[in-house]
């Protein structure tokens, strides 16, 4: 039984080291800014959670038995769409990546509208 | 249905639990982070679950109404079977497609949500899912903005969104209307 | 091969792959071509820091890397969001 658990725990983390090295190297391979935002958003994220995945069952084969690792995956889960949405509200606000199509309902994006009246950007504003 | 359950509720449980699911939530967590399930444990558990959302129930823009856990959970199920299916794909278009062969477009969604909430919850879904992260919201919260990285017709991208996620996240928040 | 030595050789190409993507997103942070992409590597470099420390919890089969683990998972989401909305608004706190 805790043969099994220990190759089980092996192969996730063989399958996280997989996916965390993807990740990086999309990053690094696709060319355009919005492009680069899917590899580490995604296959990071699962990465992570396969390694954590791997930590807990690992623990459980040498009788430590702890579950809370399951918190880090839990919040990684939750804060990376923040994070990636922030990083491409940074693109669409500086202007990084190719222009939206307009909304057909409403008048702007949320991100242009809000440039033309809050305060400027340190750059911007000696340029 | 569930909003007069909750008017008939005495005044007394509302006060004392402001959101009911944020007080499991937390004792979930507590013993999560503690690593046990010992009484002592559950017991400090429930009095942190009671006191968190009584004292900051005043910075809580309001309590969401009929919100259904249950159908919230098979959601869960479904976001985390898609997660896994859409980091194998990525990965794959990552690894093996040259980047001039990569059709990466804007989709614009029209959004049938108006809750702050279940928006919030679409926007996180349809980043975490096959090949599109959401981008930006439209100035008065109608539309979505979500780019996708490789994609042979936006319009399908579109509609499998709107069919797969907001439809069941319509009946989770804002099955009433 | 028994389980024990598979899993400890999984573990250091874990190690190792991990420690190579962290040198790639490093790579992407020196070249970047505009801040969104600076800001990218930097958050998929404190995800890949996560991953080291969990990793080096396992090699050591020790509990306390699990706080260092969390308070990073959530310094990094903080220090993204900071430096997004810094580039955003020239602001952070308003």
């Amino acid at each position: 039984m805790i043969a099994i658990l220990e190759i089980v725990s092996a192969i996730a983390l063989l399958v996280g080291a997989l996916f965390t090295l993807v990740g990086s190297y999309g990053l690094l391979k696709l060319d355009d800014p919005m492009k680069r935002l899917h590899a580490p958003t995604k296959a990071g994220t699962l990465g992570i959670g396969a390694l954590i995945m791997a930590s807990i069952l690992h623990s459980f084969t040498t009788g430590i038995d702890s579950v809370h690792e399951i918190l880090v995956m839990a919040f990684l889960f939750v804060t990376a769409p923040i994070s990636a949405h922030f990083v491409s509200k940074v693109h669409l606000h500086r202007g990084t990546c190719e222009t939206p199509p307009p909304p057909p309902e409403d008048k702007v994006w949320a991100t242009r509208g809000q440039a033309d009246d809050g305060p400027l950007a340190p750059d911007q504003a000696q340029s | 249905m569930a909003e007069s359950q909750a008017q008939d509720r005495p005044k007394l449980m509302r006060r004392v639990f402001p959101h009911p699911l944020l007080t499991v939530l937390l004792i979930v967590v507590w013993c999560v982070i503690t690593n046990s399930v010992a009484p002592g444990t559950i017991v400090l558990g429930v009095i942190l679950g009671i006191l968190i959302p009584f004292f900051t129930y005043p910075y809580w823009p309001h309590v969401p109404r009929g919100f259904r856990p249950f159908k919230m959970v098979s959601y869960l199920f479904l976001v985390i079977w898609d997660i896994l299916v859409a980091n194998v794909s990525v990965a794959w278009i990552v690894l093996t497609k040259r980047n001039s062969d990569m059709r990466s477009t804007w989709v614009v969604i029209p959004l049938d949500l108006r809750t702050p909430e279940a928006i919030t919850l679409l926007a996180g879904t349809i980043t975490l899912t096959p090949g599109t992260v959401s981008a930006d919201l439209s100035d008065e919260g109608h539309c979505l903005l979500v780019h996708a990285l490789d994609a042979d017709d936006p319009n399908a991208v579109r509609d499998e969104i709107k069919t797969r996620y907001e439809a069941r996240l319509k009946e989770i928040f804002e099955y009433e209307s | 091969m028994n389980p024990e030595s598979f899993f400890e050789w999984c573990l250091l190409i874990a190690i190792a792959s991990v420690a190579v993507s962290q040198v790639l997103a490093m790579v992407r942070l020196v070249k970047g071509p505009n801040t969104g992409d600076r800001i990218l590597a930097l958050d998929t470099m404190v995800i890949n820091a996560i991953g080291l420390i969990v990793l080096l919890g396992v090699a050591e089969g020790s509990e306390v890397y699990f706080e260092g683990a969390l308070i990073f998972a959530m310094l990094g989401f903080v220090s993204t969001v900071a430096y997004a909305r810094f580039k955003l608004r020239g602001d952070i706190i308003e």
